[in-house]
């Protein structure tokens, strides 16, 4: 029993306040953070007065369809707005317009991976649209204790990413969240500036005993417990580290995890039980009968596909900083297609992604040589042809550790220049690598050997480190 | 369920809702018998129109003066109430209640005067800036609007001058007038009788003719009802026609605001200065499609006589007033048909799942907080149909109730749609009679909701398919109390009905007579 294993099951919910001028559903201001004053972006419908209608805001449901395709959902093509029930004060209406059964993006995947361990997959299940609530102050006035309410907040538009409880760690977590953030900003989406609030993370965990736990065909825990408010990655991490210590003990001790919502307190550092009210309740989701459904034309989303693009320029160079080579990377960019299709391979995400520069080194001087494949095949089929024709490569370390010692032995003014910062030393090495191997070593392995390899050689000359 | 809905209710009251709402679900399980395999459900009648939306622009905003004017407590421009952390409900600040003194008349008609030159009144479910607006409900008795709905602007601009607010059925939920927190209209044919509801005020006004015009609202009957008791003409427009904005909302997928007048003339009058596409309503449309028959195709025009409409259940007195006027049409070259709307036996019961559930969800914002009295003033008839339609859409049983009456709507809709199909051989316009009886008294229904509920049986399905009806004067019943007859139309069929209607109104003078005999009335009362 002691030694059987509790294994974390997280998934993460993540707001982002949407960057449109106006409100989502009226056309009072959406810059509730530098309002001079409470309650001067009002109106009738954000404030929920008797007789007011909402009005769907075009560029907030482009913006969402743009965090969608970032994350690598499927957009529905019909979707449709619903009313979310719960009473507090700062909700206007008694209802908070959502989306429930048809939400504009679902489906998605983060590929990530923590330092040199395995990539690990996430799934997205959806993106929705919302509008935010008022915001409270806290104070007491003449020995009372009252809410004051600012609905500047009020309506403004609110994306709500969702993901599967895939996280096992809350290491994971944070990665996902940060991996969120950047393609959130990324993709212009939103400020996702955590300290003004304009990005807020949710995470809900329970823990699964057994060794290996597979989100396939395998049913989840009956449980959930949500730790809301959370405003920093640091925070996410330890919360859902204090949580999983918690839940381990109760369940170690023979006993079940109640369901629960836990805040997180910034300043005690520590969960905090929610109020009563803000528990899961009976939502009562029905269709919005105010907001005729939606329904994306497949161009608009072409369009907005097109939009996460940048300017060709501005991609060249980023493609060069990733280390395709100029060539390569103005090829593509100046192509669309190709572009496009880039881009919906690496989701939108910065070129410049920590983990990424490798990968699109190979995968862009790759297109460069397959530019018809890349123009036509769907991007998965394309995938697998990349990896196929990678794997003619010669990746032993063993293998092309021996290729590069004896380069290195033969060619020592090679060696010297190199160390004196002649650059093209470097180009010549490799050359001489590859004529060992026929040109097939893995180009990205034998840079990395003989970087060590001439680094060791400055100092200790004659050890040789093993790479990887 | 009341905690769910956010209501604060005493055991006694929650004996009495509890067998009241137990006689209602009790009555929609005939739902049950209604196969709706492979039915889809309606929630939005808006002939498939989608994606409306704005462009991302700013907008006026209200001031901050404006916006926290109507608040009970305010600081700093904050609206202030009670601690969220000590207790779970109490949230508003809770005042005693002050005593209200509704404005009203002998018939109780009129809640606020606004100005003696006008000669509109206004259904006090449409909101008026700087005049008060209560929605005859003690929630909002002391609520002062910061905007005015697009139908009063619109009216106004047009050069019509509002005269006064007046008197409806609290939130609009009621047949009879006699919901009205500020008491209950009366009939001006006869101070004994109720007036029909919920726009209970614009009807008896009309016909007292303190007003030539009102605006009323029609969610399930509103507008028709009241009109048929009182001898006028009332418009219960399409869906989509007439802008909702700024007009309290009762159940945001029926709701159809329209126009009472005199003559169908008037009331095609202000339906044309008022029928605009409003960008601040997602639902209205411009109806493009807007057919007028009779002067198009004289001669050419085929009424449909729907035989449940006709049924067992229908007061004789009522059906002989009606089959009346339906042999004047045919004897002046208007082809009759009987035909057959199987479905429509269900609308009660689709729409007290529907509209309750719409209703429970429109007036949840009511708190108290940012506007008028909290949610302990809400009347009797309020909290019933909070309750049951929070019931009908809460988790366990929203497939069994909501989801249910939706698809049940979807069967209601395809009747009319069979109805008035042209390629079928279909008809133009749809007659019968609006209420299953002459007026009743005031009282006789009041403790038994669910036959109030009936008296809107006939005037249901045309609410829940999004069509236009127009509410004619007939004839009387024996005891001299008005019968109305209603044409149902396609939607966006407005002047095919006005046509109709203006072409019965030259033939038949029951609506001259009403002048002339509600003013002799209101004299011979002042003079008791």
């Amino acid at each position: 029993m002691k030694n059987s294993k509790y294994m974390p099951v997280i998934g993460l919910e993540v707001h982002v306040e949407l960057k449109t001028k106006s409100k989502m559903f009226c056309g009072c201001r959406n810059d509730p953070f530098h309002a001079s004053k409470p309650n001067i972006y009002t109106c009738p419908v954000c404030l929920g007065l008797p007789g007011a209608l909402p009005v769907p805001n075009k560029k907030a449901i482009e913006l969402t369809v743009k965090l969608g395709l970032g994350l690598g959902c499927e957009i529905n093509r019909e979707s449709r707005f619903d009313r979310k029930h719960y009473f507090y004060p700062d909700l206007p209406k008694g209802y908070q317009i959502s989306q429930y059964e048809k939400p504009f993006a679902s489906d998605g995947e983060l590929k990530f991976r923590i330092q040199n361990s395995e990539f690990r997959i996430i799934r997205v299940r959806r993106v929705h649209l919302e509008e935010d609530t008022g915001k409270f102050l806290y104070r007491k006035i003449d020995g009372e204790e009252v809410s004051l309410i600012d609905f500047n907040r009020s309506g403004v538009p609110l994306a709500e990413i969702v993901t599967e409880p895939d996280i096992r760690s809350a290491e994971e977590a944070k990665e996902i969240a940060k991996k969120i953030h950047q393609i959130v900003r990324a993709l212009e989406v939103s400020d996702a500036d955590m300290e003004k609030g304009s990005m807020r993370l949710e995470a809900n965990i329970s823990m699964f005993k057994g060794l290996a736990f597979g989100y396939k065909g395998q049913a989840l825990p009956n449980y959930k417990v949500e730790i809301k408010n959370i405003n920093s990655f640091r925070f996410l991490e330890k919360a859902i580290n204090k949580e999983i210590e918690r839940q381990e003990k109760i369940l170690r001790g023979g006993k079940k995890v109640k369901q629960q919502t836990f805040g997180w307190d910034t300043e005690k550092q520590e969960l905090k039980p929610q109020r009563v009210k803000e528990e899961a309740a009976d939502y009562r989701y029905f269709p919005e009968p105010d907001i005729p459904p939606i329904i994306l034309s497949a161009d608009w989303i072409t369009d907005i596909k097109a939009q996460i693009s940048k300017l060709p320029e501005e991609i060249c160079q980023e493609l060069i900083k990733a280390g395709v080579s100029e060539t390569a990377a103005k090829v593509i960019s100046g192509d669309k297609q190709l572009v496009l299709k880039i881009i919906e391979i690496f989701r939108g995400r910065s070129f410049a992604a920590k983990d990424r520069p490798l990968q699109i080194r190979n995968f862009g001087n790759w297109v460069l040589h397959h530019q018809t494949e890349a123009k036509e095949k769907p991007a998965e089929e394309l995938i697998l042809l990349f990896n196929q024709q990678k794997e003619g490569m010669i990746s032993d370390s063993n293998q092309l550790e021996d290729w590069v010692s004896d380069v290195i032995k033969n060619n020592q003014q090679a060696v010297i220049d190199f160390k004196s910062g002649k650059q093209p030393a470097m180009g010549f090495l490799i050359g001489q690598v590859q004529r060992l191997a026929g040109g097939k070593a893995d180009i990205n392995k034998v840079v990395t050997l003989l970087n060590s390899n001439l680094k060791t050689q400055i100092s200790k000359p004659s050890v040789k480190l093993k790479a990887d | 369920m009341a905690g769910l809905a956010n209501l604060q209710i005493s055991d006694k009251e929650l004996e009495l809702y509890t067998k009241q709402i137990q006689d209602i679900l009790g009555y929609v399980e005939q739902l049950d018998e209604v196969n709706v395999e492979g039915v889809e459900p309606t929630y939005q009648t808006l002939d498939g129109t989608t994606n409306v939306w704005r462009e991302d622009e700013v907008g006026e905003s209200l001031s901050q003066e404006e916006a926290v004017s109507q608040a009970k407590r305010s600081i700093d421009g904050y609206f202030v109430a009670n601690s969220v952390f000590k207790s779970n409900k109490a949230w508003p600040l809770t005042t005693k209640a002050r005593p209200f003194m509704a404005e009203i008349d002998k018939y109780n008609v009129v809640l606020t005067e606004v100005d003696e030159n006008g000669t509109v009144g206004h259904k006090d479910l449409f909101l008026t800036k700087g005049v008060k607006s209560t929605a005859g409900s003690n929630v909002l008795r002391e609520y002062i609007p910061q905007y005015s709905s697009t139908v009063v602007e619109l009216l106004e601009k047009a050069g019509f001058k509002t005269k006064y607010k007046l008197n409806c059925d609290a939130w609009a939920h009621g047949s009879s007038g006699e919901n009205s927190d500020f008491g209950a209209t009366k009939n001006p044919w006869n101070i004994e009788y109720t007036p029909g509801g919920s726009s209970s005020g614009s009807a008896a006004a009309v016909a007292a003719g303190l007003v030539d015009f009102a605006t009323g609202t029609d969610t399930g009957g509103s507008i028709r009802l009241p009109a048929s008791f009182c001898n006028v003409v009332g418009l219960k427009s399409t869906y989509g026609a007439l802008s909702r904005y700024g007009i309290v909302a009762m159940a945001s997928s029926l709701d159809s605001p329209g126009f009472l007048g005199r003559t169908v003339g008037e009331v095609r009058k202000l339906f044309e200065i008022a029928s605009k596409k409003d960008l601040n309503d997602a639902t209205s449309e411009s109806g493009v499609k807007r057919p007028g028959l009779v002067s198009t195709r004289p001669g050419l025009i085929r009424i449909g006589i729907p035989k449940e409409y006709f049924s067992d259940g229908i007061d004789p007195e009522v059906k002989k007033t009606v089959m009346e006027a339906v042999s004047v049409l045919k004897k002046n070259g208007i082809e009759i048909r009987e035909i057959t709307l199987p479905n429509s036996k269900y609308g009660i019961a689709v729409y007290y799942l529907v509209q309750t559930t719409e209703v429970a969800s429109n007036l949840g914002r009511y708190d108290g907080i940012r506007y008028g009295q909290d949610r302990s003033f809400f009347g009797a008839e309020a909290k019933r149909r909070i309750m049951l339609g929070t019931f009908a859409s809460s988790a366990g049983y929203s497939a069994k109730f909501f989801e249910k009456a939706a698809r049940v709507r979807t069967l209601i809709i395809q009747d009319f749609e069979k109805a008035f199909d042209p390629s079928a051989d279909g008809v133009d316009v749809i007659l019968g009679p609006v209420s299953p009886t002459p007026p009743f008294k005031l009282g006789e229904k009041t403790n038994d909701p669910l036959q109030m509920y009936l008296s809107d049986i006939l005037t249901v399905p045309v609410n829940l398919a999004g069509l236009p009806a127009l509410a004619l004067p007939c004839g009387f019943s024996k005891s001299g109390l008005p019968v109305g007859m209603q044409l149902i139309g396609p939607r966006w069929g407005e002047n095919l009905l006005f046509d109709v209607g203006e072409k019965y109104q030259e033939l038949m003078k029951w609506h001259k007579m009403q002048l002339h005999v509600a003013r002799s009335k209101v004299k011979g009362q002042r003079s008791k």
